[in-house]
């Protein structure tokens, strides 16, 4: 009896440590997001999306650094999404389990816990310099593809995983080859969890500061980009550049800024979160 | 394969969309006849100032651009030493390394001083012991030796209250810091370490702003901003008692917490006219501009004299 009160009592104990913990993170991130937008809000208007950056916070706005952000998603996208995903497939489709196969896993698992700053470095050797493509978009989004390249390769190879045998199975059953099976099959029913994937590293390459700063890009660009090669500034430089600076309006900015980078991972992960339900739906 | 034909389709509308922007640009000036590129890169602390004078700049030669990176004064040293930047933007003369690397590369230049930043020594308002401190004083509250044995206020000046010193700077990747340390301690980079450093200045006004026994340091523009919640110290150099103004820092007596900020252009780079005139119109704005963005102009004539010798550098390499 006196054991039994003990164990509820310790269960108890652990559920409210439980919400506790739950809490913290949850609470941080709205005093801390309530906060900026406290600070940031007023000073979102149209001017402030379409101005250059200036010496005077109240005339300045996040043009260049906006288009910039967009250009290096989109190019990044481009690039990463192919190339991780096809790696995910050969890795868990193709590949047999060997010594090599192995290895191969451990290093890329071990690549994703790379600090972003190394990736820079190679990217400024690497694309910037022994390419030639100087310290542009392009080389902006390739150093970033392949930051979350091991990030979207695992999480098709769990996609994939995911996907049930039984179908599998069945088309192989009716004669289909490994092409059309994965073509056909796997990827439509895995679909729903590379995207999520992929999203969600994005959001995390759409927040990058340090390695696009070792690979050139700019804190004041007085143009958006026109192609790959052009130049570029990128949100989270700018809010970092104004968060430095004296003066209390360049604050309000930074927070603005930060309220239009928190808008558009938002969106990304809202859109992640659609694409899986609504795959799940299709083939449940 | 529609998605990704989606996605192309997407940038090329942004594309078009930042093509048309640049139109309208240049179809509003009709001022200013140069066109091309100019590079900068380089120190953080300098960015504001040609910041703000790429951007007064614009107004005059809209065709040309300037682009202005914050690799830090090394990592623009690192890329002005291999002919990637036309101007270098820099907290400290160049080294004797970053010389080398020049040379090597066959890199001439030209350095110019555009304004001074002043240091800030502050305590909080509640503070109503402290008036000035001598060099000496800052040594021993700073250097290595001081950690964990000058503890108290009173150990500083017996006369000062028997209460604990609790110190704030910037942390030791800055700029501040190292020009700080050379300044007081002697020795670039060498200080105590028991201190609460922080990479973001706003992070130690609020420090010294809500401690009455807090004593630190920063760039002379934070405590501009926050002169209400702040007690500026002036430093006595053994014959009177300096605070940092306008005035003192730009004559020089404000010794030695005033630190010039430099620009170096490339000997290459003065072919191109849009560099000259940039240069040119960077030494004829940065007085009013450097006040501005927080940091305080040269005397007048140093702007005009730094010009001549900034147009004889460019004579001699035509």
């Amino acid at each position: 009896m006196n054991n039994i009160r003990k164990n509820r009592w310790k269960d108890q104990i652990f559920k409210y440590w439980g919400i506790f913990c739950t809490l913290i993170g949850l609470v941080l991130l709205v005093v801390f997001m309530g906060n900026i937008v406290i600070d940031g809000i007023s000073r979102i208007s149209w001017d402030f999306l379409t101005k250059l950056p200036s010496r005077k916070p109240e005339n300045s706005g996040i043009f260049t650094a906006l288009m910039g952000s967009i250009w290096i998603l989109l190019l990044t996208t481009i690039i990463a999404f192919p190339i991780g995903v096809a790696a995910g497939i050969y890795l868990e489709e193709y590949s047999k389990k060997n010594r090599l196969s192995g290895i191969l896993e451990i290093n890329i698992s071990n690549l994703a816990g790379v600090p972003s700053i190394i990736y820079g470095l190679l990217g400024l050797e690497v694309f910037v310099r022994i390419m030639g493509l100087g310290p542009s978009v392009l080389a902006g989004s390739l150093t970033l593809s392949l930051l979350i390249l091991p990030i979207v390769i695992v999480a098709t190879r769990e996609s994939i995983k995911a996907v049930p045998s039984s179908i599998k199975d069945a088309s192989y059953a009716l004669g289909a080859s490994k092409w059309q099976t994965i073509w056909y099959q796997i990827l439509p029913a895995s679909g729903g969890g590379i995207l999520t994937g992929v999203i969600l590293a994005l959001s995390r390459a759409v927040g990058e500061t340090a390695p696009l700063i070792v690979v050139g890009a700019l804190a004041y660009v007085p143009f958006a980009p026109q192609g790959p090669l052009d130049e570029f500034s990128v949100l989270p430089i700018q809010i970092f550049n104004w968060i430095s600076r004296p003066q209390a309006g360049f604050i309000e900015n930074a927070a603005a800024a930060i309220i239009i980078l928190l808008a558009i991972t938002f969106v990304m992960n809202g859109i992640a979160v659609y694409f899986r339900n609504k795959w799940q739906k299709k083939w449940k | 394969m529609k998605k990704l034909i989606t996605i192309i389709a997407f940038s090329l509308i942004i594309s078009a969309c930042g093509n048309k922007k640049g139109e309208n640009e240049t179809a509003q000036s009709d001022g200013g006849n140069l066109e091309g590129t100019i590079k900068v890169d380089g120190s953080s602390t300098v960015f504001p100032i040609t910041e703000a004078v790429a951007e007064e700049f614009r107004k005059e030669q809209p065709r040309v651009k300037v682009t202005i990176g914050v690799s830090g004064t090394g990592g623009g040293f690192q890329k002005f030493s291999r002919g990637e930047t036309n101007i270098s933007n820099a907290s400290r003369p160049i080294k004797d390394l970053e010389k080398a690397a020049c040379a090597e590369n066959n890199i001439n230049y030209i350095q110019l001083e555009v304004a001074y930043d002043g240091l800030a020594v502050t305590v909080n308002p509640e503070n109503t012991w402290v008036d000035n401190f001598t060099v000496e004083e800052l040594k021993k509250i700073w250097e290595p030796a001081a950690q964990g044995t000058i503890m108290k206020w009173n150990q500083i000046r017996p006369e000062w209250p028997n209460e604990e010193i609790h110190l704030f700077g910037p942390g030791i990747a800055s700029g501040t810091y190292d020009y700080f340390t050379e300044a007081i301690v002697g020795k670039s980079g060498s200080s105590r370490g028991d201190y609460t450093a922080s990479e973001d200045d706003h992070v130690l006004v609020q420090g010294i702003a809500g401690d009455k026994y807090s004593l630190g340091f920063f760039g002379l523009a934070y405590f501009t901003e926050n002169a209400d919640k702040l007690k500026l110290i002036g430093v006595n150099n053994g014959k009177e008692v300096i605070k940092p103004t306008l005035e003192t820092v730009s004559n020089g007596t404000y010794s030695p917490l005033s630190r010039p900020l430099f620009i170096y252009v490339n000997s290459t780079s003065v072919k191109q006219p849009e560099v000259v005139d940039f240069v040119n119109y960077y030494l004829e704005n940065a007085g009013e501009l450097s006040k501005d963005v927080g940091y305080i102009p040269l005397p007048t004539d140093l702007y005009t004299k730094q010009k001549e010798d900034f147009q004889a550098f460019v004579e001699s390499n035509k």
